[in-house]
């Protein structure tokens, strides 16, 4: 029965995407009352799931079930749970939960919440799946089944000019994961297995020199894309800043968590001597993309493109936190993960709803949110908060763990490199906490224009507080116990850097 | 009879029908001339398997295979006409450029 | 409770100072509103049971408890253990009664002060959230933890300079002050770092032993703590990175005498404290501190000469004195160094909210729009008098007692042969004593002689402000005893750890003292000739001084270099250059202009695909005679 959960957890949702397809259009928002209630028993399912975890063995994958699929070529349906993907798969299932509530609040334009709602339930089995598949071909399945949904729900849903994101959305991912299959393709054929579990306990032989470099270069691609790395971002402002409130959390709080997954699970420990060959490089484009978020954040004015921004900053402590190659720098990118779902999908939250009141999401034409709706701009500064990274708050220890990683990277890694690193991010900490309090003090603070005077700003919603509170809470108690999620990644982070260590 | 004689008279109405495919405007028009090079391509069929008729019959086979494909060519082709007619009250081919992209 | 104090003191305790401190915080917070008195009598009661705990705690080493150290793990995998846990030893101690000392104060204060002005249910929350870090702070058993506390009372600051925040200038103000702070914490960070990769351990007391020792290499702690040292340069508004202080003036004078002037601010005198033996076994770490110092301490009280704002005197004024805590530290002068940080606390909190006071009443900022006030608002006056004396080093009061301590340690060390910067310290130690007297003496008179200048209808404040500044004006009197030399208990109480309390001489202890009384003096003579009865004008213009006078005045244009050399090309040039050039031109452009070229490219082939089935037609035929003719030949 307990291994049947996890199933339930991934593939709950698609039922939910058939049972919503089948309803009648005249549904309406009942709809997205059912979409709700099949993503609330799949966090149920999610949550009991993890309540039945053995966090001693978090280093092995729990919850296991593997049958054949295609015999030919040895694929297997292969699902389990191991420490690492258990809090983002948690992530996955809380923030597509609280999407649907949001959804019972405000529907974007233009409305018909059958389609949607389903799209985000097929979104949703993609993004769990992702999580925990263990065999590549699954995983390939998985990671491809996220693009179609959320190009609908862009294309569709989104802003002014939704197509040419969409499109570029797709195309771009599209154009990563094409590289990344080759190379799915060159593991198969070299090690003689689509296993991810064989492939990582001990790392195939066969990928020495050239090949295993070419191989690295084309996860490299498919992964990098999707966190993204620097200088592969420029999809990501467009789609955030055109994508629907719901879709832009989505987006931020799980889909790019899906690039930084794919490097942890499968890159570095399949390939360990390309990702040593690597890690500087990956290193380097991160500090970049920290320094480089920041400048760009200050010169937005347009608050969804700037938390767009801001994600490419925070991925980047993450992804220097995975190029460390240490334990303290990994369990960090993690820790950073989930915070950062945690947190940008609030910030997403918010930007919407702002918008839903003032109808703009220009900065320079928001403004004294305090004195309008202080319960909203009070949310707001919290958020931001967070984001900048004050202690006691999730987004600090990501932040701190993987600099004191870079601080002492792992062996054969240039330590003074990494240090040099370690200042840019720093300098980024220091950017990135002046262009949020800028930003607080240009939408939050002063007197209200007349435009805004005139318009009628309600304080937040009952059913915005219920998609926002768990959001809320979970970013002070991931602060003040850090080890909520620590807890399962540390066993597994250390099996997987044992693995590369061999 | 040399089968020369059957070649140039199958080569003429192929001919006449590749004209008519590419200058009539009318699509009825277009579709009776690709009829014409059709039956061009069965005589040639037939006059050939009468020449090689030691050989056994496939060339009167492909003439009767070619002929049962033209009936559900023009089949199909007469009802396409048909439905654009009613939408567009026209079937002048040099109009019907919408399914172009 | 008996049973507690008997078992060994309250000390084990002693988190409960902090722990009622954030209670009041969620309990205002979240119902501050439905309050009657809108949620100051939470706080209020908060800080004074802290305020009793922390006397009681100190009473209890005083008599011989021991110090505690708990400590519980936070978090930990292989390589690193996060502690969470508590220090409570005579230095914790002082901290304890200083911040809820003034925490108490400025809280009673502001039942009056704020009264009418805006959010003041959130007011008292921030105060609470502030006290209850700071104390945090204090009681950290490791740098993590102190980190936490160190930003939380930043975040507190932001909140409470930036209170006001309908005006743009103030919340400006807010974010200045935090992110020149953060560039130090950043610092502070990294310190922690180097440390804990030399010595695998965040634990205070650990690193300590391990720098005592020699278990650390020298390049580590040498790099180490002035990573430290950097972070204690933002907290506590030294010299590079002193320039957020004065403008966190804006924020209302209960907070700059809560946090601007007793609390927050000295947490980096506070920290070198905690870290000593580390910052003294790094060769250089400890001639750092006393050069900035005592360049702090200078330049600020000659900018301090020259400001008409009387919050911003003060605010140099408090640089310049935390100037003379770190040189304090900077030369070993460990117990004078805490002892001057303990009566600074209450003779600048009482001018703080002394200033407060005469704001309230003059509805101005401006020493140019008071005067006078010397009989309209007696109970200000006199408190004021004291503070303004205190802060002058005029015997008895508190502030004479610290900083002739400092002084003469100083010179102690200056004499003893030990470093070129002690003479250093000594010198600036003795010039700044002079300006303060006569930037202390302007003020004054300015303030509350000659003729009033403003428009206002002047008012003594109401009793809840002036309550708290007799309570302040007592314990100024009083606290400067606890260091008298030879039955001074303080020097006993706080000193290097592990070392034995200098011992009395008469020299550095008595003579020395003495002759910096006279020093003081005579700053006051020569600003009361100037400033009361106008014997010398002082008339810069035209002189060879007036460059130097522009100069300070524009507060050695550090803002101006700061705001056009760093702040503005980052903010709008680099920013920009970065989004629009690089990201949307170059790296954007690259990949729009791939999908643009797979666009022209497939706009030149569609020529063919005219959409006339005939001219397709045409293409076949002709490709096919072409084609049979290659083939036929």
């Amino acid at each position: 029965m307990s291994n049947s959960l996890l199933t339930l957890a991934v593939f709950l949702p698609l039922a939910g995407a058939a049972v919503v397809a089948a309803l009648p259009s005249t549904a309406g928002h009942f709809a997205v009352r059912v979409g709700c209630a099949f993503a609330l028993v799949a966090l149920v399912s999610g949550v009991v799931a993890g309540a039945g975890f053995d966090y001693s063995a978090a280093g092995t994958p729990q919850l296991v079930v593997d049958a054949r699929w295609i015999p030919a070529i040895d694929v297997h349906f292969h699902l389990g749970v191991d420490g690492v993907s258990l809090p983002l798969l948690e992530l996955s299932l809380l923030v597509s939960a609280l999407c649907f509530v949001y959804l019972q609040w405000r529907l974007p334009e233009p409305g018909r919440p059958k389609a949607l709602v389903a799209l985000l339930l097929l979104l949703e089995t993609g993004m769990n799946g992702t999580f925990v598949a263990l065999d590549l071909i699954l995983f390939f399945v998985f990671w491809e089944t996220v693009l179609i949904p959320m190009y609908f729900i862009i294309g569709l849903w989104g802003g002014v000019d939704r197509r040419h994101a969409a499109i570029k959305f797709f195309l771009y991912t599209f154009f990563g994961s094409a590289f990344m299959l080759l190379s799915f393709l060159a593991i198969y054929f070299t090690a003689g297995t689509f296993d991810i579990t064989r492939l990582t306990a001990h790392a195939p032989a066969g990928f020495g020199g050239v090949l295993g470099d070419v191989v690295f270069l084309g996860l490299f691609l498919g992964f990098a894309v999707k966190v993204p790395l620097w200088p592969l971002h420029t999809w990501l402002p467009d789609a955030h800043t055109e994508a629907p409130t719901v879709g832009s959390v989505l987006l931020a709080a799980v889909m790019l968590k899906m690039g930084a997954y794919g490097f942890i699970r499968i890159a570095f420990p399949v390939l360990p001597q390309a990702a040593h060959d690597f890690a500087p490089v990956i290193a380097v484009l991160a500090v970049i993309a920290i320094l480089y978020g920041a400048l760009c954040c200050l010169a937005q004015t347009d608050l969804k493109r700037l938390i767009a921004f801001s994600s490419v900053g925070h991925m980047g402590f993450i992804m220097l936190g995975i190029a460390t190659m240490t334990e303290i720098g990994v369990n960090g990118a993690v820790f950073g993960m989930v915070a950062h779902g945690l947190i940008t999908g609030m910030l997403f939250f918010v930007a919407g709803s702002l918008h839903e009141r003032y109808h703009t999401r220009s900065i320079p034409e928001l403004g004294a949110l305090l004195s309008q709706a202080p319960r909203l701009g009070s949310v707001l500064t919290f958020t931001a908060i967070a984001s900048l990274g004050l202690p006691g708050l999730a987004g600090f220890w990501g932040e701190l763990l993987s600099l004191l990683g870079a601080y002492s990277p792992g062996p054969g890694l240039n330590v003074v490199l990494y240090r040099v690193l370690m200042a840019g991010g720093g300098i980024g900490i220091i950017l990135t906490a002046g262009y949020f309090l800028w930003t607080l003090q240009r939408v939050t603070l002063g007197r209200p224009s007349e435009r805004n005077a005139a318009l009628v700003i309600t304080d937040v919603h009952a059913l915005e507080w219920g998609a926002w509170a768990p959001l809320v809470g979970l970013i002070v108690v991931a602060g003040v116990w850090p080890g909520l999620v620590l807890g399962s990644t540390v066993g597994a982070v250390h099996q997987l850097l044992a693995g590369i260590a061999q | 009879m040399p089968v020369a004689y059957f070649l140039v008279l199958s080569s003429l109405i192929f001919s006449l029908g590749v004209y008519g495919v590419l200058v009539r405007r009318n699509a009825v028009l277009v579709l009776l001339s690709i009829e014409l090079m059709l039956n061009a391509v069965n005589l040639n069929f037939v006059a050939f398997s009468a020449l090689f008729g030691a050989h056994g019959a496939a060339g009167q086979v492909f003439a009767l295979f070619v002929i049962a494909v033209a009936a559900a060519e023009v089949g199909i082709g007469l009802a396409i006409v048909i439905l654009i007619f009613r939408n567009r009250s026209s079937v002048d081919v040099d109009e019907l450029s919408f399914l172009k992209w | 409770m008996l049973g507690i104090a008997g078992a060994g003191g309250i000390g084990p305790f002693m988190w409960l100072v902090p722990g009622l401190a954030f209670a009041s915080f969620f309990v205002v917070l979240f119902g501050g509103r439905r309050m009657p008195d809108r949620g100051h009598w939470t706080g209020i009661v908060a800080a004074g049971a802290g305020l009793l705990l922390s006397l009681w705690g100190f009473a209890g080493l005083a008599t011989g408890a021991e110090a505690v150290h708990r400590s519980w793990t936070w978090f930990q995998f292989p390589g690193i253990s996060v502690g969470f846990g508590m220090t409570y030893d005579f230095l914790a101690g002082i901290m304890f009664i200083v911040v809820t000392t003034v925490s108490l104060m400025a809280q009673i204060y502001s039942t009056a002060y704020m009264r009418d002005e805006p959010r003041y249910t959130w007011f008292y929350a921030a105060l609470s959230l502030f006290t209850g870090s700071m104390l945090l702070l204090v009681l950290a058993d490791n740098l993590v933890q102190l980190f936490l506390g160190w930003e939380l009372v930043g975040l507190c600051s932001y909140f409470l300079i930036g209170h006001f925040w309908e005006s743009s200038e103030n919340s400006s103000a807010a974010i200045k002050a935090f992110i020149t702070t953060r560039i130090g914490d950043v610092g502070l960070l990294f310190g922690t770092f180097v440390l804990f990769i030399g010595a695998h351990t965040f634990d205070i007391a650990a690193l300590n032993r391990a720098a005592a020792a020699g278990h650390i290499g020298q390049g580590v702690l040498t790099a180490g703590a002035l990573l430290l040292f950097l972070g204690a340069i933002g907290k506590s508004a030294q010299f590079p990175l002193h320039v957020w202080l004065p403008d966190a003036m804006a924020g209302p004078s209960p907070v700059s005498a809560l946090i601007h002037a007793a609390t927050m601010v000295v947490a980096g005198v506070y920290l070198v404290a905690r870290m000593f033996l580390v910052f003294r076994a790094a060769h250089a770490a400890l001639d750092v501190v006393s050069i900035i110092a005592a360049i702090t301490m200078l330049i600020a009280a000659a900018a301090a000469l020259v400001q008409d704002d009387i919050k911003r005197v003060l605010a140099y004024s408090t640089v310049s004195q935390i100037g003379y805590m770190m040189a304090a530290m900077g030369v070993g002068a460990y117990s004078a160094s805490i002892f001057h940080l303990f009566t600074h606390a209450f003779f600048k909190a009482l001018l703080f909210l002394g200033a407060g006071s005469l704001i309230h009443a003059t509805g101005s900022n401006y020493m140019s729009d008071m005067g006078g006030l010397r009989t309209r608002m007696p109970h200000t006056f006199w408190t004021f008098l004291v503070g303004a004396a205190a802060l002058a080093g005029i015997f008895p009061l508190a502030g004479f007692f610290s900083k002739d301590e400092i002084v003469g340690e100083a010179l102690r060390a200056a004499s003893s042969g030990r470093q070129i910067t002690a003479w250093i310290v000594f010198a600036s130690a003795v010039v700044s004593a002079l300006l303060t007297a006569l930037y202390v003496t302007k003020l004054c008179v300015r303030v509350f002689y000659g003729e009033y200048r403003g428009s206002t209808i002047l008012h003594e404040s109401p009793r809840g402000m002036t309550g708290p500044l007799w309570a302040l004006t007592a314990a100024t009197l009083g606290a400067g005893f606890l260091g008298l030399p030879v039955v001074g208990v303080f020097r006993h109480w706080i000193n290097i750890p592990g070392e034995a309390a200098p011992g009395f001489s008469t020299l550095y202890n008595l003579v020395l003292p003495l002759g910096s009384l006279v020093v003081a003096l005579a700053g006051v003579w020569v600003g009361w000739q100037v400033w009361a009865r106008g014997r010398f004008v002082l008339e810069v213009k035209g002189t060879k001084l007036a460059p130097l006078y522009t100069f300070v005045a524009h507060k050695y244009y550090l803002d101006d270099l700061y705001l056009n050399v760093i702040v503005r090309p980052i903010q709008y040039e680099a920013a920009r250059g970065a989004y629009s050039w690089l990201d949307r031109r170059v790296i954007d452009g690259l990949v729009e202009g791939s999908a643009h070229i797979t666009g022209r490219v497939g706009g030149a082939l569609r020529i063919l695909q005219s959409g006339h089935l005939q001219r397709y037609l045409a293409l076949l035929f002709a490709v096919l005679v072409v084609v049979a003719g290659v083939v036929m030949n």
